[in-house]
């Protein structure tokens, strides 16, 4: 008897220290981060570039390039990943052959290393449609085959969409049946009851939906590492053509790379924190819009 | 639809057709076609990816590279593209290498063993230029930047192995024992803040924990353990631990709330205990969704890159201490990558390194999706 | 009321009707007659739901279902491939058990379909609205906020809605699947009163559990049973002499 109760007090405290250990990581982490960056962020710090080997200045550009890729990335992903969850949830039948093709795709996609989806980006956007461009428009200078902003975002909105399409249809999920079948038996046609019925009703997931999928990727190094980022720029980014600073790749590259790592040490930390907060701002923008408008939908 | 086939005496009542509507055709067609981009984009993925591979899976290297250079790299000298300096801030060159990088890959005589050398001369003779035959892929020598390259994928391959193995053995363990706690053993408020606390580990960027490790884990691990050197596969697997926890816990704990309430009750009913139940009852029950977690918890490991870029020491080496650096798949291709001249043979096996990693990420996710899944669904269902 | 010539409006002929294997209705014969209330009546599962909404086509939104035999309207085969699903369901309107106003504003709701019409014009729409709401039995109750939610109304104000949205596109036919089982009796006598009012334009079949609800309301009745239909006369006969044995049982409350 005493054995199996010694056994049942390992088995719940196993399981307590699990949970321990993790909010440990959680904390240890996040306050590091808080104590450390904290203090070094400042104005000049969010304003300026980064001088003297990263030992002054600040990271101005490596904002500047993020926010541009998360905005190009979210023009390009978000459109195609909300109508690939409509034709799932509101055009095909549960049990047949495309859909199923389909949902295994987007599974088998939100499982490829971000770093494949890099190398894809070069092979493809680069190498194939950069030099495609270039060719066709006679360019004597390569404009778009080499790496640049459009095609980073584009790779990131690649690795992005199998999030956006799960969460998507779980929104358009949430618009009840009902409602559906009242339009079509008005007389609308399948569109209409899309455009007029079940996206007015759904924005609020969808919106939420897209914004965590976005927050999931803003961060990303790996697929943007051949396909546009860069280290340092002479100036900002003037178009999709340019290539970028990204507060991921700055940190990988001053915590990895700078010949006297302590002295960029603070702005390390800075640029983690802002990192973080890039990243978990948006998380929180998305949990936010959706308990406000949760309220007061659906009765 | 079944229908006998009648001569409708009214056809000019309302209801038979006589517009059809063009618009509504061209929008439903075009959600069909962009509703199908998952699955072209695969199939692009495979084919660009494979497609950069190609010359070397066709053994175009075998000789001297100017003959056969692959498409991209004639059409990048066309351009006047000089792509080998387009990233002009080269990742991990040896004379920056801060003290982390101290076994670094293009200093041979630091990180490959002296009983390797001895192989290293007998393929002295052939390995000349980009020079690659499959003894040099399957070799023991990842050396990629020198007059005589070496694609000896062996190193990475135990290296991948070794991080892959730490991440599971550590990451695996935590997620389901903090999803069953949640799940079973948590009061309802606690259980209310560990699934947020989960996500906002979720959310952490890779980079940030590569950071994270480089910065305290190596050091800590070393001062406990003694390792000789501060970035090595343990650490590197502790790292893509702290990445593969979200994935395992939130899966489990789905899988687990899946699992009908009425199993939990009878459990209690016949006399178990709440731990018997949970441990013995509802983990077995949703086995096949712990065992899908953990396939898709190897997966994240496995292909995961800045954390095995930082995190590592990232020295191909061949050996089995797990204290020693290592080089994973991807950190080789997210190091490597940027200052390999395009079309050049150390390209092409970068890319053939990512067929590699997209067939495993496949098969791991091909296998959860077709005998896991559905074997769960089945069940759940109680069939 | 003196008796008036009856015309067939919707004809059923051997329909059946199936999900996946299973056969939910068993060669449904029957003639509904125009301007006239039909109420369909039976056990729960006996198949009134799924033979009013083969007369709408909602059916075809069910992946596995499946029909074969004709069923016409004004003698038109509609399941004839040469039928616009859409058009049809214009001449068709169906009012849901559950009441599913959508989440806008009342004048929306009502709107709706005559917008899908393409009508635009403020004043039209206006008045179009207005009849509707007068023909629903509610405009009195809601002509002071037409401009808010619609979730904001009452159960029976929210299923008036309904019959005022499907009315607004000007069917010749209305479904009514069990209007009244979520209202209370007040509301019930509201909608009941309002489907005697609305029967004189419009042919109405209406679904329900409600024995004293059919008799007051329907001028025939139709008793389904296990996807059959067992009996089909004036509403008169069935409650008070019906011809057999099942129909007798169910109506006077001897049945499961
Ligand atoms: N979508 C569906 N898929 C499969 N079977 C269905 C579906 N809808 C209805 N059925 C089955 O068809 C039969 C008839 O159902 P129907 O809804 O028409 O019954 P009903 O007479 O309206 O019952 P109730 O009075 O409960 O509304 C039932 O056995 C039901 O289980
Ligand atoms: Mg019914």
């Amino acid at each position: 008897m005493s054995t199996k109760r010694l056994i049942g007090i390992f088995a719940i405290g196993a399981a307590t220290v699990a949970v321990i250990a993790i909010a440990g990581l959680v904390f240890s982490t996040m306050g590091t981060f808080l104590v450390k960056g904290l203090p070094n962020i400042t104005w000049q710090l969010l304003s300026e570039a980064p001088r003297n080997n990263n030992t002054e200045g600040g990271i101005f550009p490596a904002i500047y390039g993020t926010t541009l890729l998360v905005l190009v990335m979210s023009i390009l992903g978000v459109p195609i990943g909300t109508i690939t969850a409509i034709y799932l949830n509101e055009y095909t039948r549960a049990g047949a052959v495309m859909p199923r093709v389909i949902r295994f795709a987007v599974n088998t996609l939100a499982g490829v290393p971000s770093i494949v989806f890099g190398l894809f980006g070069l092979g493809f956007f680069v190498q194939f449609l950069g030099v495609g461009l270039d060719k066709t428009f006679g360019n004597t200078e390569a404009i778009w085959a080499k790496p640049a902003l459009l095609w980073a975002s584009a790779t990131l909105a690649a690795l992005t969409l199998p999030v956006v399409i799960v969460s998507v249809e779980e929104a358009l999920k949430n618009v009840p049946q009902e409602m559906r079948e009242g339009s079509l038996a008005l007389g609308a046609t399948r569109w209409q009851t899309i455009w007029k019925i079940v996206l007015p009703n759904s924005t609020t997931g969808i919106l939420t939906g897209s914004i965590l999928a976005i927050g999931r990727s803003a961060g990303e190094v790996a697929p943007i590492l051949f396909t546009g980022v860069v280290y340092s720029l002479p100036q900002l980014p003037d178009g999709i053509s340019s290539q970028f600073m990204h507060l991921g790749y700055h940190l990988f590259v001053l915590s990895t790379q700078s010949p006297d790592v302590d002295k960029t040490l603070p702005l390390q930390y800075a640029t983690t924190l802002v990192l973080l907060m890039l990243t978990f701002t948006l998380n929180f923008a998305a949990t936010f819009i959706r308990s406000r408008i949760r309220s007061k939908q659906f009765r | 639809m079944e229908q006998v086939t009648t001569p409708s005496p009214a056809q000019k009542h309302s209801f038979v057709r006589k517009t059809n509507n063009i618009g509504e055709r061209i929008i439903e067609r075009c959600v069909k076609i962009i509703g199908g981009v998952a699955v072209v984009l695969i199939f692009l993925i495979l084919l660009f990816v494979l497609r950069e591979a190609l010359p070397l899976l066709m053994g175009a290297f075998s000789q001297p590279r100017t003959a056969q250079s692959s498409v991209e790299s004639s059409l990048s000298d066309t351009l006047n593209l000089k792509p080998e300096v387009y990233n002009p801030d080269v990742i991990l060159s040896e004379h920056q290498a801060p003290e982390e990088f101290a076994p670094e890959v293009y200093n041979p005589d630091v990180s490959v063993p002296a009983t390797i050398l001895a192989e290293k001369v007998n393929t002295r003779n052939e390995a000349d230029g980009d020079h690659i035959t499959l003894a040099n892929i399957l070799g023991t020598i990842w050396q990629p930047v020198s007059t005589m390259p070496k694609f000896g994928i062996m190193p990475l391959v135990i290296g991948t192995a070794k991080t892959t193995f730490v991440a599971i053995f550590i990451g695996a363990p935590l997620g389901i024992l903090a999803a069953l706690y949640a799940a079973f053993f948590a009061p309802r408020r606690l259980r209310e803040v560990i699934k947020p606390m989960v996500e906002i580990l979720a959310g952490f960027p890779s980079v940030v924990i590569g950071f994270f490790c480089l910065l305290y884990v190596g050091s800590a691990l070393q001062n406990l353990f003694g390792f000789d050197f501060r970035l090595n596969a343990f650490v590197g697997g502790i790292g893509l631990a702290i990445a593969v926890i979200p994935i395992v816990f939130t899966i489990t704990e789905d899988t687990l709330s899946a699992v009908p309430k009425s199993l939990l009750e009878a459990s209690l009913a016949m006399g178990a205990t709440q731990w018997e139940s949970a441990y013995k009852v509802m983990l077995p029950a949703a086995f096949p969704g712990v065992f899908a977690a953990v396939l898709l918890g190897i997966g994240r490991a496995f292909g995961e890159t800045m954390i095995a870029l930082m995190a590592t020491g990232n020295a191909a080496m061949v050996s089995t201490s797990i204290g020693d650096p290592v080089r994973t798949f991807s950190a080789t291709i997210g190091a490597e990558m940027g200052e390999v001249i395009w079309g050049s043979a150390h390209y092409s096996i970068l890319f053939f390194l990512g067929v590699l990693l997209f067939i495993v990420s496949f098969t791991l996710n091909a296998v959860t999706e077709l005998f896991v899944k559905e074997r769960l669904a089945k069940k759940l269902q109680g069939g | 009321m003196s008796k008036k010539i009856t015309e067939t409006k919707i004809e059923a002929n051997d329909l059946c009707v199936y999900y996946g294997a299973k056969q939910a209705l068993h060669r449904i014969s029957i003639d509904l007659f125009e301007r006239e209330v039909t109420a369909f009546i039976g056990p729960s599962g006996c198949g009134k739901s799924t033979f009013l909404r083969s007369i709408n086509r909602m059916n075809d939104l069910v992946p596995t279902a499946r029909v074969t035999g004709n069923l016409y309207i004004d003698g038109v085969d509609i399941y004839h491939s040469s039928v616009d699903v859409v058009e049809l369901r214009k001449r068709v309107g169906m009012v849901f058990q559950k009441s599913t106003p959508f989440p806008k504003s009342i004048y929306d709701n009502v709107a709706f379909g005559p917008r899908l019409n393409g009508i635009t014009d403020r004043t039209e729409l206006d008045r179009i609205v207005e009849e509707s709401l007068i023909n629903a039995a509610l405009f009195d109750e809601v002509k002071d906020r037409l401009d808010s939610s619609a979730m904001g109304l009452s159960g029976g104000q929210q299923q008036r809605l309904c019959i005022a949205r499907a009315v607004a596109v000007n069917p010749s036919i209305l479904l009514m699947d069990e209007p009244c089982s979520a209202l209370d009796p007040i509301s019930t006598a509201k909608v009941e009163e309002l489907i005697l009012e609305l029967k004189k334009q419009y042919t109405i079949v209406i679904v329900t559990h409600n024995m004293q609800q059919a008799a007051r309301v329907s001028e025939y009745t139709a008793f389904f049973y296990m996807g059959h239909l067992v009996e089909y006369d004036k509403t008169r006969k069935i409650f008070t002499n019906p011809s057999k044995k099942e129909t007798e049982d169910y109506v006077t409350g001897r049945f499961g």
